[in-house]
């Protein structure tokens, strides 16, 4: 017996104790948030909620609008992913149900872009937006990732266990591709829509680099950029109000995480095993 | 391109529907042959718009320099540049130092943690699982921001944490070593999770009888996970691995917050440079230049997953 209670025990305490590693900077982050500059650099640091949330609020607010940046980011996300999930679906779609010339060429074409990374595109991206007068917009932040390699090679893969029969059978029933693909495809694929739609979700609210460098005025900024720029000088940086900052950047994203893990995790396991 | 192969491979279509008068037009008209050109354009615009355009355009760009607001043809002097500039050689030795620490400790932390999870009297599985991942859907620009507080010199938890067993308080963002380790804690804490749920899936696919027939010959645990899982798991270790590898590559949030790749240059990525010489300086010849041999290196390292993973799985 004790030969059984031993292994288990540490694995308990083991499993316990990365756990604790895991959730005690988002700790730290929600109490930090809670409490002045000057209770948070005290030794030892503060871990316990504070009374100053509705003061670093104020003070957060009249350095950034809060409503503002919620609404760009929300909005570049949900456009961005219900543009990736109709482009990628489609796509997925095309590559697996269809045979048509130059369906390798496309699928190899399309997975060998999945090896380049969006910074080499960056600089000839930020000239283009620049030039067509679409710097510091929504669409420059929304387009470019939509080229993303990723998103139809998940659906594709889901694409393959979708049963041709049913494809047959509405043909015969007098759907034209459009209708087959809007009345009878996409509603039996929900479960995997929705994997890619929060993965990608998720992905756009989260991006950094791209954003930084097409967006420049503040009412633009989505929520990483305005919380970099929260930083500012060193010597009067308000820990405080970055910390609040960074739990209403993170918050969103965690209820989403919260309710649709199943399919979050699906999302990412999707991507990893190979068929 | 794809409208001329859409209208070539029309004229067979129109043996189907029976239409006798065949104009222009019809040979764009929605059918079976039709449609799959139909489904794919918008990827194809896209795809043209924000890929191609940018990756030719990017390789013309690295052979000019950019001065003055004009650009001028200099042949392959940025690659020579490139080749002599030791803050780029820094950058790739950066990423061979957490290949060498982040990536393997990393592996090991999200295989251990995958194998404890799948234990079978594993109580709270569920809870186990979405904390570890939970550090995965973060902000980068957000954790970043705590690490840097948490990591902080005169008043950062894991200094004070330090001092109660009489360590000293250590100068973790700017020291070369100390930078690293903050970087390397700060990504492993990250990924580890996101990698973890790679591993399950790995596990999963292993066949139980290869677990059974090992518990009839009295294996222990840690013979199975040796000589079974170890083995089977081998193409995903390797996925995660070269994955891991190219993210350090690429990597810019942490760097950007957390030590701004500094001091000197100590933690400074492919990508931060590509960023500081591109829309710091303006160089952006140069920056095009550095692109491209991120391109390659990242190319060369998924020819290499490509080939061993495909030698791996049957």
């Amino acid at each position: 017996m004790a030969k059984k209670v031993i292994p288990r025990v540490i694995t308990y305490l083991f499993l316990i104790i990365a756990v604790v590693v895991s959730l005690f900077p988002f700790y730290f982050m929600f109490v930090s948030a809670t409490n002045t500059n000057h209770e948070i650099l005290a030794a030892p640091p503060t871990l316990m909620f504070g009374s100053s949330l509705m003061s670093n609020l104020a003070t957060l607010s009249k350095k950034i609008d809060c409503v503002r940046v919620f609404i760009n980011s929300l909005f570049v996300s949900v456009t961005f992913t219900a543009l990736v999930i109709l482009i990628d679906s489609m796509a997925g779609y095309a590559l697996v149900k269809y045979q048509f010339k130059g369906r390798g060429i496309f699928f190899a074409v399309i997975m060998m872009t999945m090896m380049i990374p969006m910074e080499a595109m960056y600089i000839p991206l930020f000239t283009l937006m620049t030039n067509i007068g679409w710097a510091n917009s929504y669409q420059a932040v929304i387009l470019p990732p939509l080229a993303n390699a990723f998103g139809i090679f998940l659906m594709r893969q889901n694409f393959i266990a979708f049963p041709t029969a049913m494809l047959e059978a509405a043909r015969l029933d007098g759907c034209n591709e459009f209708q087959i693909f809007g009345r009878i495809v996409m509603p039996n694929m929900k479960p995997a829509l929705g994997a890619l739609g929060i993965y990608m979700f998720m992905s756009v609210w989260n991006s950094f680099m791209w954003p930084l460098i097409i967006l420049s005025t503040k009412d633009m900024y989505t929520f990483p950029v305005a919380l970099s720029m929260l930083e500012g000088n060193q010597w009067r940086r308000d820990y405080g109000v970055i910390m609040l900052m960074a739990s209403i950047t993170t918050l969103p994203i965690m209820a989403i995480f919260l309710i649709f893990q199943k399919q979050f995790v699906a999302g990412i396991m999707g991507g990893a095993i190979k068929e | 391109m794809s409208t001329q192969t859409a209208t070539s491979k029309e004229t067979n279509a129109q043996t189907r529907p029976p239409k006798p008068k065949a104009g222009f037009f019809s040979h764009f008209k929605l059918s079976i042959k039709t449609a799959p050109y139909y489904f794919l354009l918008p990827a194809i615009l896209v795809f043209g718009a924000f890929m191609v355009y940018p990756v030719i355009s990017s390789l013309i760009l690295s052979f000019q320099t950019f001065d003055m607001g004009e650009y001028s043809f200099v042949a392959l002097d940025n690659y020579k540049t490139l080749m002599g500039d030791p803050i780029f050689w820094q950058a790739l030795g950066n990423t061979c130092i957490y290949l060498i620490i982040q990536v393997p400790a990393m592996v090991v932390l999200s295989l251990t943690f995958a194998t404890l999870l799948d234990q079978k009297f594993l109580k709270g599985r569920t809870l186990f699982r979405m904390s570890l991942f939970l550090p995965s859907i973060t902000a980068l620009v957000a954790y970043a921001l705590i690490f840097k507080l948490l990591f902080n010199t005169e008043y950062g938890m894991i200094n004070y944490m330090l001092s109660m067993f009489g360590v000293d308080k250590i100068d973790w963002l700017n020291t070369a070593w100390g930078a690293r380790f903050t970087i390397i804690a700060g990504i492993t804490w990250r990924w580890t999770g996101y990698n973890m749920i790679i591993m399950i899936a790995g596990l999963q696919a292993i066949p139980l009888e290869l677990y059974e027939s090992a518990d009839i010959d009295g294996a222990g645990a840690w013979k199975k996970f040796w000589y079974i899982t170890v083995p089977m798991m081998k193409s995903i270790i390797l996925f995660v691995s070269i994955t891991s590898t190219i993210g350090t590559l690429q990597m810019f949030d942490e760097s950007f917050i957390l030590t701004n790749g500094g001091p000197d240059n100590a933690t400074i990525t492919v990508g931060h440079y590509l960023y500081n010489s591109g829309f710091r300086y303006f160089k952006f010849g140069y920056a095009a230049a550095i692109s491209y041999v991120l391109v390659l290196v990242i190319g060369i390292l998924s020819f290499l997953q490509f080939k061993f993973t495909n030698g791996g799985e049957d």
